[in-house]
């Protein structure tokens, strides 16, 4: 039994008060969002009563719908985007040796310090002047959001993948070379599918980032009907409609959490045991 | 950008590998390359036209030659990094690398409200607000239009001359004759559409050469002379009825009468380095700056350590192969990272609410949790290590399993025990691993914008400095003074941000460069 405890029941004994720490706050959101009254002064931790009423009014009352889908695609887009792009960048820095290799990786670092949200000027001329010359890709539109999104491809997921390129062996890309596999052919073919896992943790970060972001989609998706769900969902608790709406609020966050709760369970196998121990570090 | 790239990579050491020609590739690969060339090319094309119809000749220039740039680089066979850095580099550049330089170039004028435009915008504006009717001027009937949305289209006065029938049309830039009643292509606002905007429109003037056209209600509009007048020879303002005179300071960047008094109406000049003394120098900033300063530290660094703490010690308890359940805590733990933060922080601040928030309700208790500095300090640490913890986790779990089980094993040979291992082999190797991860969130929460201005905005206030909370880092005190209360002073708010930038630079750098010698004893 000690020994037990010692090699397997302390694990559990973290996992468990870990569990009901992370669970805590959302158990409350479960609740307030049942909650048939709808406000946060009736809300409590365990549910008073089961009722769908702020589901069917945020569905019925809001444009949640539209928010939805908005959100799910820009993040989604973006992030796909995004981590192909870091990859292709986290290639050269691993792979290659070329002159201000160090500096690039350096300034990707730095580049991320500037407190971004002061920039949110400059980015708002420059969109006005994209909406004047490329509407398509302006304000109000998904690939404006998703070009902007962009701007932080690369940044720390580069780091983090870089990181794993470089735990491949560089044996494995002689060999490959030797064997006459072109740059492309060791990237596309020996390199991406052995960097898997990390592929689905980096992808999964900047879908998070990116369906959270809220401080350029205020800005910028001012137009209802293209709203993501963090611009509109906020726009419900503003001011004196705080406490009234607090149960729609849980229940529109409920439904946020569903789309980046899916893509993690998709990714869990890879991000969990992932191809690590096996073949390319054996 | 693409020559900048190119540069060192032809001077890079004539490696065997960059100086042979490209491999033969397969005809598929080949294909995708002409199909994502001939995508470049027409996307090129489709960006091109409203720039050349615009006259926009140096963005037309820019984008052949990065068009240009980007064809070379993918068809010869050299410059094999730069191929693979240029797709991102090119969207950080436009949408990261040139605001964060326009924004720095800012920190050196006085931009702001009130400071915006041109000398001659500001005089056109000073001229314009100053309208007034003169009795027995011509009225004429009045018709609001737009050529967009009727809700936020730019707003034009469609002007009747009820003598001679004459329809004019006048906008920000004057007037000028309209083809059309409306003319083709303008709507006419309906009353409701009007009155909605009414405050936009009773403040609209069209500048003409005697003074403005203004409206007077929703269907008339009257020619008014400006009493204030710009004097070009002795570069001032003269009130023409009081006869006060407001002389143009070209430093200040505004019109300042002798009694020292200024037109709120300036223009954006360069400030030197009087927004960076500000800082140190004006008295109610720099009283306050090291205070904010060292709590910014002890967030950024709590925050950091924290969660970097709990979600390795998470990752190691779960690290074992005979324990049961572990996809369930796996999943339950990193929960709070699927949560949209922003609404969880808002969730969160509920929760310590004092009359009905939960933590006082299942407690029993009544405490004013974010009243008192070092309670709301707990608290959004708190709620920082919910927040940020399974991150953490996640990144650790994936850092662990790179290690190789060999080294583990190797330990247990030499007799050392589980602590042992994890101090001298795992916990090394984890830090260099992740060092920039924790560096860079490190710098995330020193400015972690939303986690504090969500939460308690700063707060809470000492009763004599209604400026400067308990809670604040630097990021949410700078948008208080720059943002908040008096008006936008872009300027004075980009000057602190490159001191913010300077203090986050400074320490991420020392710190990377102590974890390269790390990195170079380890690998």
């Amino acid at each position: 039994m000690i020994r037990w405890m010692k090699q397997v029941g302390w694990r559990h004994l973290v996992a468990i008060l870990a569990v009901l720490f992370s669970l805590g706050p959302i158990v409350f959101v479960l609740s307030a969002a049942l909650n048939p009254l709808g406000t946060l002064s009736s809300s409590t931790l365990i549910p008073s009563g089961a009722s769908a009423d702020n589901f069917t009014r945020l569905l019925q009352d809001t444009n949640f719908p539209s928010w939805f889908l908005n959100s799910v695609a820009i993040a989604g887009l973006a992030s796909l985007i995004s981590l192909f792009l870091s990859a292709l960048a986290a290639f050269a820095f691993s792979r290659r040796r070329f002159k201000g290799r160090r500096t690039g990786l350096l300034s990707l670092l730095l580049i991320q310090m500037f407190p971004q949200f002061l920039a949110v000027v400059a980015l708002f001329l420059i969109f006005s002047k994209i909406t004047d010359l490329w509407p398509a890709i302006g304000f109000n539109t998904w690939w404006g959001m998703i070009l902007l999104y962009l701007g932080g491809a690369l940044g720390v997921n580069t780091w983090l993948m870089k990181g794993f390129f470089d735990t491949v062996p560089k044996e494995l890309d002689e060999s490959a070379t030797v064997d006459g596999a072109s740059h492309t052919g060791i990237f596309f073919r020996i390199l991406l599918p052995l960097v898997s896992p990390i592929l689905a943790v980096s992808g999964l970060l900047s879908f998070i980032g990116t369906i959270n972001e809220f401080l350029l989609a205020n800005l910028f998706l001012t137009d209802g009907g293209s709203k993501t769900l963090a611009v509109g969902l906020y726009g419900l608790v503003q001011g004196s409609e705080r406490n009234t709406n607090f149960g729609i609020f849980c229940a529109g966050t409920l439904l946020t959490a569903i789309p980046t709760v899916g893509v993690f369970m998709y990714l869990q196998r890879y991000i969990v045991e992932g191809l690590s121990a096996g073949a390319v570090k054996g | 950008m693409t020559t900048q790239l190119e540069g060192p990579a032809t001077r890079a050491l004539p490696a065997p590998e960059e100086t042979t020609p490209e491999r033969s590739t397969t005809t598929a690969g080949l294909l995708v390359k002409i199909v994502l060339l001939g995508l470049l090319v027409a996307t090129a094309v489709w960006a091109a036209f409203p720039l050349a119809s615009g006259e926009h000749w140096v963005g037309l220039g820019i984008l052949l030659a990065t068009t240009a740039g980007l064809l070379y680089l993918y068809i010869t066979p050299r410059h094999i990094p730069a191929k693979y850095l240029v797709p991102g580099t090119i969207f950080l550049i436009i949408f990261q690398i040139f605001p964060v330089l326009y924004t720095a170039s800012t920190a050196f004028t006085n931009f702001g409200d009130g400071h915006r435009g041109t000398k001659a915008e500001a005089v056109t504006a000073i001229q314009t607000a100053s309208v007034t009717r003169v009795p027995g001027s011509t009225e004429y009937q009045l018709k609001i239009v737009t050529e967009g949305d009727p809700a936020t289209g730019a707003l034009a006065f469609l002007i009747t001359d009820p003598k001679s029938g004459q329809v004019s049309i006048g906008d920000a830039d004057g007037l000028k004759p309209a083809d059309g009643n409306p003319p083709a292509g303008w709507t006419v606002l309906n009353a409701g559409q009007a009155s909605a905007r009414s405050k936009e429109i009773t403040d609209f003037a069209v500048p003409t050469a005697a003074g403005a056209i203004r409206s007077a209600g929703l269907s008339r509009a009257y020619e008014g002379k400006a009493v204030r007048a710009f004097d070009p020879a002795t570069d001032s303002i003269t009130d023409t009825t009081s006869g006060k005179v407001w002389k143009a300071d070209d430093d200040e960047g505004a019109f300042i009468a002798a009694d020292g008094e200024r037109l709120a109406q300036g223009w954006k000049v360069d400030v030197g380095f009087a927004n960076f003394t500000r800082v140190l120098t004006d008295e109610t900033i720099s009283k306050d700056f090291l205070r904010t300063l060292i709590w910014d530290f002890i967030f950024a660094i709590a925050s950091t350590g924290g969660t970097f703490v709990l979600g390795m010690f998470c990752a190691i308890a779960l690290q074992s192969n005979r324990m049961r359940f572990k996809g369930f805590y796996r999943v339950a733990m990193v929960l709070p990272y699927a949560m949209p933060s922003f609404a969880m922080l808002l969730v969160w601040r509920d929760m310590f609410n004092t009359d009905f928030g939960l933590i006082n309700n299942v407690l029993g208790i009544h405490v004013d949790w974010l009243g008192s500095a070092f309670s709301a300090q707990i608290a959004v640490l708190l709620v920082q290590l919910w927040l940020g913890y399974p991150y953490m986790f996640l990144v650790t779990t994936g850092a662990l399993q790179a290690i190789p089980g060999e080294l583990t094993d190797a330990t247990k040979v030499d007799g050392a025990g589980p602590f042992q291992a994890f101090r001298a082999v795992k916990l090394p190797l984890l830090l260099v691993a992740l060092s920039p991860l924790l560096i860079s969130s490190f710098a995330f929460n020193f400015n972690n914008f939303n986690a504090i201005y969500l939460t308690t905005e700063g707060g809470p206030f000492p009763a004599d400095n209604p400026s400067n909370g308990a809670t604040d880092l630097l990021i949410t005190y700078t948008y208080r003074l720059a943002f908040g209360g008096s008006g936008a002073q872009y300027g004075f708010a980009a000057a602190i941000s490159i001191f913010i930038f300077l203090i986050v630079a400074v320490v991420s750098v020392v710190s990377f460069r102590r974890t390269r010698a790390q990195e170079e004893v380890y690998s």
